[in-house]
Formats: structure tokens, sequence, C-alpha cells
């Protein structure tokens, strides 16, 4: 292990980091506003909009990354719609992100108790007010940490992405691996990097499993 | 032109027999990550809180890696320390297996432990004892609960084996890529078709295990 | 002034009210008066809880009418949204906004709906919490408050909005007894102030207490009214007899063999 070219590396590492950090970050707010808008879609039932989003959950949960990728960035780019693989990525990110965030958020509005709706009506509020707030709120604080679980998901899956040489953390090692042949010191630093950006998110995911299930004995 | 490339040739055997690669990744890993997991799974519920430690460290490890950097590591790793080159769809077997067996260890844990304590009591009071107990109430009963949840796991299987590629494994998009490739002159929007064609076929492999799953829930749940 | 006849503050006509074939309301009419506490008593499932939901449009009505003095017909010549500024409702379950502390619940709807400043509205809301005896819970979580607690909070969020009229919807039926009385008192005083009210309970001394008017319901129908004197000592219908009878324990007993 040669830990002068680990620490040379860094820097690149660094870089790298920065660079997977934006598509997660890019790619998860998206995914929060489409998941959002499926959510009420679904749960308010809102006519002419549930075919598409059953569609488009089905289409998103059962095809792999990889191909919905591949096919942005190499298919559209043979009919004239050519994105770079950054772009490519997040597109393909908040694509998968959007489902799962819907139904992460799905299950935190159902989970508010129609007497809370009832009871903001009840004060001459109105359904659009209602929701804005008392069910919105409540709904998410209910989901954060399933919203936590998909964006750890997602960050995980910027991996997919050095597949169209976007220069994120996987691309880079491979790169040294294939470059440089520095294939140990490389995998160390790619697992050291990638435990320092996620290990954070998955530790503050239990604290918010935590935090929420001792608000709901509290409630 | 546009979806014709798919009959030309021998390209739609092709596309096929990667899917045969996928299918056998994954129905090889489902099938000893369901042994082991379930193994593990009541290894999990033991009350030694060393082996409870280790073993939910193995489920943390294997939840916090990303999955292509587990397959790079073994892939590149073993080849560096060992000198051996693994076939890329062992390589996969053995990490998707590492991975599902963990998974369904904590399937397979919280199945059992979240049959009601009663129950088992109740079978006690019985006289059966503890194996005959596990086999007679916890075993069936933790099986229906697991079930979606393995199917799901198996679906997932199918979609991740998409990364095999990016090891050198011959499945399917691989082969789609060697059919754009050489259809480069003769058909330049090939990337599209194919690629969307197998975005379809992971779509008409998957959604059925999904809804077959969503069936199974339902019913069962009377 | 002598005894003229005062226009009802609510007049309900006719009132019909389906779930699906069922149907929870059968024909109801009823005339609420300016400053009068109505009582309606009933067996579970004889519509009284779905009775007031109606008044106040969580439940949507088949056919009849409901009017509210100067504002007319509900639901036709008020919209229902602002029919709720002028009916509150308190419901058996608090339902307060959990993610908000309890200055912040009884702020909402005077702030958001009706537009009111919020120095205004505190002051008000000051002066009641003061008076149901939390003000030193002003600031406090509902998961902090017990539920007698809560509900006198519930109780003073709707009173913020000004209404005319009070809903209250068995509103202690949740509570553990020693918390009854802290709301049952919040209430009587309301009556003694002159609030008009329409509350469902199963507490019988209270309603005898509390009530100008009692109205005893089955079925979906309006079987007798009375006020509350002669209506628990005298009631007039058989049904209202076997529903007040059910209520003394002492005269019943069990007698196994009898029932055979």
């Amino acid at each position: 292990m040669n830990w002068q070219y680990i620490w040379n590396a860094v820097p690149r590492f660094i870089d790298a980091t920065l660079l997977t950090l934006n598509l997660s970050l890019w790619s998860i707010i998206l995914s929060m506003i489409i998941g959002v808008f499926c959510a009420v879609v679904l749960v308010y039932k809102i006519r002419g909009l549930q075919g598409f989003v059953k569609a488009y959950i089905e289409l998103s949960r059962n095809t792999p990354l990889l191909i919905q990728v591949f096919f942005l960035y190499f298919g559209l780019s043979k009919i004239g719609i050519k994105l770079d693989g950054f772009t490519c990525g997040i597109i393909g990110l908040a694509f998968l992100g959007g489902s799962y965030m819907a139904e992460a958020f799905r299950a935190g509005l159902e989970a508010v108790s129609k007497g809370q709706i009832e009871s903001a009506l009840s004060l001459g509020l109105t359904s659009r007010q209602a929701f804005r707030y008392v069910i919105f709120p409540q709904a998410f604080a209910i989901s954060t940490p399933a919203i936590g679980a998909n964006c750890l998901f997602l960050m995980k899956e910027t991996s997919v992405i050095s597949a169209i040489a976007v220069a994120e953390l996987m691309f880079l090692a491979k790169d040294i691996i294939g470059m440089d042949y520095k294939t140990n010191e490389a995998l160390f630093l790619l697992v050291v990097f990638y435990l320092i950006i996620l290990l954070p998110v998955s530790v503050y995911i239990r604290y918010l499993e935590r935090r929420l299930r001792r608000a709901k004995y509290g409630a | 032109m546009g979806l014709g490339i798919l009959f030309q040739g021998s390209n739609f055997e092709r596309l096929l027999g990667g899917l045969g690669v996928t299918a056998e990744i994954a129905f090889v890993s489902v099938f000893f990550a369901c042994i082991l997991g379930v193994l593990l799974g009541i290894v999990m519920t033991s009350r030694n809180k060393i082996i409870r430690f280790w073993c939910r460290f193995y489920l943390e490890v294997v939840r916090i890696i990303p999955l292509l950097v587990l397959l790079f590591l073994v892939y590149f790793g073993f080849a560096k320390w060992f000198n051996a080159h693994l076939d890329g769809v062992l390589v996969c077997i053995v990490v998707f297996v590492f991975w599902g067996a963990a998974e369904m260890g904590d399937l397979v844990r919280g199945a059992l432990t979240s049959i009601e304590k009663h129950q088992v009591e109740a079978a006690y009071a019985l006289g059966l004892s503890k194996m005959q107990t596990f086999i007679y109430i916890l075993l069936p009963q933790s099986l229906k609960r697991v079930t979606p949840g393995a199917i799901n796991l198996f679906t997932r299987m199918v979609k991740t084996s998409s990364l095999a590629m990016l090891i050198g494994v011959l499945e399917v998009i691989k082969v789609g890529q060697q059919i754009i490739e050489t259809s480069l002159f003769t058909d330049p929007s090939a990337a599209l078709w194919i690629y969307g064609v197998i975005f379809v076929l992971y779509f008409v492999i998957c959604y059925p295990l999904s809804l077959f799953s969503k069936y199974l829930e339902s019913r069962w749940e009377n | 002034m002598g005894k003229l006849e005062i226009m009802a503050l609510l007049e309900i006509k006719n009132l019909v009210k389906n779930y699906g074939e069922v149907t929870a309301l059968n024909g109801i009419d009823l005339s609420v008066k300016k400053g009068e506490v109505v009582v309606i008593l009933g067996p579970s499932g004889c519509g009284k809880s779905t009775l007031l939901r109606c008044i106040n449009g969580l439940e949507e009505i088949k056919s009849g009418e409901l009017t509210l003095q100067n504002y007319g017909k509900l639901g036709k010549d008020i919209s229902w949204v602002e029919v709720r500024q002028h009916i509150g409702m308190v419901f058996q379950s608090y339902e307060l906004f959990s993610h908000m502390s309890v200055i912040d619940n009884i702020l909402l709807g005077p702030m958001k709906v009706q537009k009111r400043k919020r120095e205004e509205v505190e002051k008000q809301a000051d002066e009641l919490l003061k008076r149901v005896g939390l003000y030193d819970r002003k600031n406090a979580y509902p998961r902090e408050l017990s539920g007698g607690q809560k509900q006198r909070i519930a109780i003073v969020r709707s009173l913020c909005m000004n209404p005319e009229i009070m809903l209250f919807d068995e509103v202690t039926a949740a509570l553990d007894p020693e918390m009854v009385r802290e709301v049952l008192d919040v209430i009587l005083n309301l009556a003694k102030e002159g609030m008009t009210m329409l509350i469902v309970t199963h507490e019988m001394g209270f309603a005898r207490q509390v009530a100008d008017r009692i109205v005893f319901m089955d079925k979906g129908e309006i079987i007798e009214q009375d006020i509350p004197e002669y209506f628990f000592t005298n009631p007039k219908t058989d049904r209202a007899k076997a529903f007040l009878n059910i209520l003394n324990y002492e005269s019943r007993g069990t007698d196994y063999e009898q029932n055979i």
C-alpha cells in the first residue's frame, strides 16, 4: 500500500466527492418535488393524473438505473437531444428517486388522521390552507425517516453514473486502477470517501427514526 | 431502421442470451442468499450480544457500501490480492449472495420476532419442544411474512445485475452495446432502439414479479 | 318587550342524510335560538354526531335546509368555508395540531382565515387561556398536555374565531373521569355567558345542568324535545323511557333465570 500515493490522490478524491455530493443534492431535491407531486395526486385521487403517476411509478421501480441512464445519454443523443453526463445522471436519479419519495410521502400523508383535517376545516380553513398548515407539515415529519433512507439510497446510486463518464468517486477509482494500476490504494480511498459521506447520513437517519418514535408516544 | 434492428441477424437471440446471463446471476444468487439468509436470520435472534453485534455490523456494512463498490472490491481486489482473475459472473454471484444473505437475514429475523410471543408460549404450554415449535409454528408463519420481501429482493437482484456489465459480464446491456457498436454505420440510431427495448425487457420481467408479490400479500392478508 | 317570536339563529328544516343505503338522518327539524343551549341525547348510532357534522358541513346532506340568521342557507347563500367561521366545532379527540405549540394552534384560524392581526388575536387568546386556567401552558406542545388540558385548549381555539354557535361532539367521552369535570366547567361558563351551543354528550348530570332544552334522538329522528326537568323526571315517549332506564343501574337487576 503506497501511502504517499494515497496522500497525493486525496485532492482528486475530494473533487470527485464534491461532484458526487452535487449529483446527490440535485437528484434529492428533484425527486422530492416529483415525490410530493405524485403522492398528492395519488392520495387526493386527482383525476386524469392518477394513471400517469401510477404508470410512472411502476416504470421507474421495475427498470434498472443503468439502462435509464444509458437510454438518456446514448439513446437520446441519436435523435438530436445531446445531454451531458451530469444532466443525464440527475435526470436518471430523479426519475428513479421520485417514485421512492412518492411512496414515502404517500405513507406520510395517509398517516395524518382524518380528525386533523376535520378540525382544521372546522376552524374555517380552506382545503388548501388545511393542507399547507396542518397536513403537509405533519405528513413530512412522519415520512422523514423514509425520505432520509431514500436520500441515502440516491447517494449510493450515484456510483452508477460513473458508467457515463461522470467524474464522480467511482469513476475516479476505476480511472486510477486502469491507468496507474494502484488497485489497493484506489479501493481504499474509494471506501473511505464513501464512508465519509454516507456514514453521517446513515447515523442522522437513525437519530430521526428515534425522534419520530419518541414523538409518537408523546402525542 | 428503428426497431427493425432487433430482427437483423441474430440480434434478438443474442439479447435474450444476455437476459439468460442476468437470470442465471439472479436465480443462483437468490437461491444461496435465501438459504444463508434464513440461517443468518435464526442466528440473529440469538440472545448472545456478541453474535448480535457482529450480525448487525455485517448488515450495516452491506447496507452502507454502494453495491457497485462491493463489486469492484471483489473483482479488482481479488485479482490483485490473490493473483486470480475471477469471472465476472462469479464475482457478481458472490457479492449478491453476500448482500442478499444480509437482507434476507434481516427479513427473517423481523418475521420471526414479529410472531407474537403468545403463540410461542401457547405452543410451549401444549408441550411442544423448541424445535417442534419452530418447525410447526414459527417457520410456516415466518415464510408467509418473508415471501413478499424475498420476491422484492429477487426483483432488485435482477435490476442490479445490470451493473455486472461494468465488470465485463456479457449480460443483456453489454450485448446491446455490442450490437450498437457493430451497427454504427448501418444503423446510427440503434442506441435509442436497443436501449429502449432493453428497458422494456427489464420491465416485462420485473413488473409481473412485483404484481405477483402484491397478489401473494393480499391473499395472505386474510 | 314581551315574549315575541324571535327568529331562530339556526333553523334546520327536513334534514335528510344517507350513507349509501342507510338513512342516518330522516327528516330532522330543529330551531335553535340565540343563547340557547341544546343538548342532544340518544342511544349509539341514533345520528346525533352525524347531525352535528351536517351542521358545519363535514358531512354532505341529501336534502333539507340549514339556515343561519343574517347569512342565509348554509352551503348555498354562504359557503361552508365561511359557515365554519360562525359555527365552531370541538371534537371528542380534541385534534390539536401536534406540530404546533398551543398558542400557534389558537392563532392559526384567526390569522389565516379571518386575517386578523397577531397582537389582537393573541390578546384574546391570552384572556381565554387565563379563563380556562391554562395561560402558563401557552407555549407548550400538545404532547406535553393531559387530555383535559388539550380539550380545554381545543375549546379556546374554536372560541377565538368568535363563532355564533359552538358544536360539542362528545367532548368528554375520551377523557379520564378526573378530567371530565374541568372541561364541563368551561362549557358551563360558556353557557352562562350566553353562547349558543349544541352539545352531544353522555354526561346526564351535566346535560341536566347546562341544557335549556333536551333533544332526544333515535334512529335518525327527533323523538322528543323538552326542558331538562320534564325530560329526566317524566319522559313522554317509550323510547325515551327505555333510554333513561338503561342509565339507572339500580332499577335493573340481572336475573339470569328470567332471561332464559
